[in-house]
């Protein structure tokens, strides 16, 4: 094909920040159970993720990145996976693991500094949080290049954060997927901000979704706050990959409501005002409102769901503090399934040495 | 020896057995095997033809290793063989390679990656150090990454700009990682069958100086050689001489060289520089007391200085002469016209062994 080519991209949201409907709801809403387990997953989410930014401040966390206002994405990428998908997940995908089968004990755990947080349950084959940037999306392709060897119609989910997108690896991997048609969905979670840099200086391109295009992939842009067109989206791309081995790209627009980690001070390049209007787009009370007309919701419900959530969180807090530490010997016992003969003498030096447990 | 290890789900293990056939799964037809002649490069091919019949598990990967065979041939006829689903022209980007590679391992898959050339791996190596040599320990052994990323390595062949480096050192620095060196067909054959099948990443490096140098008889009969055990080509009494890749050529020269002379060389290619199996030079230099390294990385900061410090910690007193280091220049590769200037040779090796000899 020769020449200029012309593309648009669709940006799907159903309720708007008031929780009013803009189009007629899709089929799946009528599955009642499925629209509260999103509510009540989001605020498990959210008072998770406040008592790990409390433990921090507390000294009894380590450095910690919150994912305030940016709940809707992670709990419907949980959600709309099949169990045995695989997940591979940036660092502010607690929700979607959560709802995979990590306790929240393990959260704190890996956030904690104790490696065995994320591991405990030995049948996922999730891959672990990604911390190097965009790292994440070429294994995914791996992933998702080893489920379609094997014939299986199990797929992929990848996420990222807008940052992510300047990185070569996420244009080798969208590339690849369109190059081998993958089963895997890619899911930008457009929080607006890597660190001190908005997304205006990260790409001059008017949405990230249309990156897409020029791998030969769907693409499209959803407001990642609103938990309808987030799951509607990654379903209908869940479905393409698993039935047509189709790669689809969803840009989901929210913003971090927080700072970067607990040791950033967003408040040192981010104006006030900005914060408090976004604000007013979080998805927790908009999904909520809506609820309540659906008549789904009271403030009993909300009673009950809040005392349900924070028994969870003060049993994962008490499991986290109590935990016996894992052995000196650990940290060189899973680097190699045999210990080399050369690291011998380096493994009895460790477990001779006094356990140093702080964080 | 048994490595207890800490955790209940997994079994106390002996280490040798990890190295020994036993540990894979029978191999159908072994006392059929034929014996064929081959150089390093086909040695290499053999080895993944054997494994790929063997592990339907076993997927390469890689710029031009499937249609075109590789552009040094080291994959030929594989995709002929086992299809292009398991043998995969992959798009230009090294990262990509890797990150895949590493992808593919977790989910039970064994891929044997290429890069193309050593000068191209940096793109790779975010992957390599930051994933697949922690994929296992950061997962407390929930996901591993049994794979293997070949590249053919070093100087010595009019090569292009980018084309001829040795940095061994770099990898060998990362926990985590074998680092393996082949310097003969037959090494290069049983070195690959157990880099393949070792459970955790493996980085082959091949000195393509020697691809096609010395034909050697090879029995396709699917027997690994131990990755953790340097080799020991020649016994001698007088000196130890410690390399590997393509440099065992000038330094089995040096040693008939030397054997005319009276002066018996003990000559040792460490083949998996890591982990580093210190042992059997220790040994080698109490016995002979004496000990030249010959690498064509630059000198400084080379494996040749780890052995000496460890020689220095573990053999002072073994000692009757300094270690003495052969190596590259402590510059960047040459271009062709002046990579011989750079390169260590026979003359270099042979003049640190006599200082050794002569020395006090």
């Amino acid at each position: 094909m020769r020449g200029r080519q012309q593309f648009s991209i669709h940006f799907l949201q159903y309720l708007d920040p008031e929780g009013n409907l803009d189009l007629p709801l899709p089929a799946w809403t009528r599955d009642k159970s499925l629209l509260l387990s999103i509510y009540e997953n989001m605020v498990l989410a959210r008072l998770l993720d406040q008592k790990a930014v409390a433990l921090q401040r507390t000294g009894q966390m380590g450095t910690y990145p919150s994912l305030l206002g940016q709940e809707a994405i992670s709990v419907c990428t949980g959600l709309a996976m099949a169990k045995n998908d695989v997940l591979v997940p940036y660092y502010r995908d607690a929700p979607a693991q959560i709802i995979r089968g990590m306790s929240p004990t393990e959260v704190f755990m890996y956030w904690g500094g104790d490696e065995r947080g994320g591991n405990r349950n030995a049948a996922s084959r999730d891959l672990p949080v990604c911390v190097p940037i965009a790292t994440q999306l070429t294994q995914a392709a791996g992933v998702a290049t080893a489920l379609k060897m094997k014939g299986e119609d199990r797929v992929v989910v990848t996420t990222c954060g807008d940052g992510a997108t300047s990185k070569g690896d996420f244009m080798e991997a969208l590339n690849l997927a369109g190059v081998w048609n993958l089963p895997i969905v890619f899911i930008i979670n457009n929080n607006r901000w890597a660190i001190s840099v908005p997304l205006a200086q990260q790409t001059r391109a008017a949405t990230l979704a249309q990156k897409a295009i020029a791998a030969g992939i769907d693409g499209i842009q959803v407001d990642g706050n609103d938990p309808i067109a987030v799951y509607e989206a990654i379903s209908k791309a869940i479905q393409g990959a698993r039935e047509d081995s189709q790669p689809t790209l969803i840009e989901a627009l929210s913003y971090r409501l927080s700072d970067h980690t607990t040791a950033d001070d967003a408040s040192r390049y981010r104006d006030a005002d900005e914060l408090k209007a976004r604000w007013q787009e979080e998805p927790i009370l908009r999904f909520q409102q809506f609820l309540h007309q659906q008549d789904l919701w009271d403030a009993d419900r909300e009673k009950a769901l809040q005392q349900r959530c924070q028994q969870v969180i003060d049993a994962a807090v008490e499991e986290y503090l109590a935990l016996e530490a894992e052995p000196n010997s650990a940290i060189i016992d899973y680097l190699h399934a045999f210990l080399p003969y050369a690291l011998e003498s380096q493994r009895s030096e460790i477990q001779q040495k006094k356990a140093n447990v702080a964080i | 020896m048994n490595v207890s290890l800490s955790t209940t789900d997994r079994p106390v293990v002996d280490n040798t057995t990890s190295l020994d056939e036993s540990a894979g799964p029978k191999i159908r037809g072994e006392t059929h095997a034929e014996t064929r002649e081959c150089v390093l490069v086909e040695a290499i091919n053999l080895a993944l033809h054997y494994e790929m019949a063997r592990d339907a598990s076993v997927v390469v990967l890689g710029e031009d290793v499937a249609t075109n065979g590789g552009v040094f041939r080291a994959t030929l006829d594989l995709k002929q063989a086992f299809g292009a689903e398991r043998v995969r022209d992959t798009p230009l980007a090294e990262g990509l390679i890797a990150g895949l590679s590493v992808g593919m391992a977790t989910q039970g898959l064994k891929p044997v990656a290429e890069i193309q050339f050593m000068g191209f791996m940096f793109a790779a190596l975010e992957q390599i150090i930051c994933h697949a040599a922690r994929m296992r320990n950061r997962t407390r052994g929930r996901l591993t990454c049994p794979m293997v990323v070949r590249m053919p390595f070093g100087g010595g062949i009019h090569a292009p700009e980018h084309h001829s480096e040795s940095t061994e050192a770099l990898l060998a620095h990362i926990p985590g990682l074998r680092v393996v060196i082949p310097s003969s067909a037959t090494r290069a054959y049983g070195l690959l069958l157990a880099a393949i099948r070792d459970p955790d990443p493996v980085i082959f490096l091949e000195p393509k100086r020697i691809y096609r140098a010395q034909p050697l008889r090879i029995c396709n009969d699917g027997k690994t050689l131990p990755l953790d055990t340097c080799f020991t080509l020649r016994e001698g009494e007088d000196v130890t001489l410690i390399s590997w890749g393509a440099l065992i050529s000038e330094c089995t020269q040096v040693v008939e060289q030397l054997h005319e002379q009276g002066i018996s060389v003990e000559l040792i290619d460490v083949a998996t520089v890591s982990p580093l199996d210190i042992t059997t030079i220790l040994q080698s230099v109490a016995k002979t007391g004496r000990c030249v390294i010959a690498h064509e990385a630059p000198k400084t900061g080379g494996i040749g200085g780890e052995i000496a410090a460890q020689l220095a910690e573990h053999a002072l007193l073994d000692l009757k002469a300094p270690v003495l280091r052969v190596g590259g220049y402590d510059t960047v590769m040459p271009y062709a016209k002046k990579e011989a200037l750079y390169l260590p040779g026979i003359a270099e090796i042979k003049s640190a062994i006599e200082q050794v000899l002569t020395f006090g």
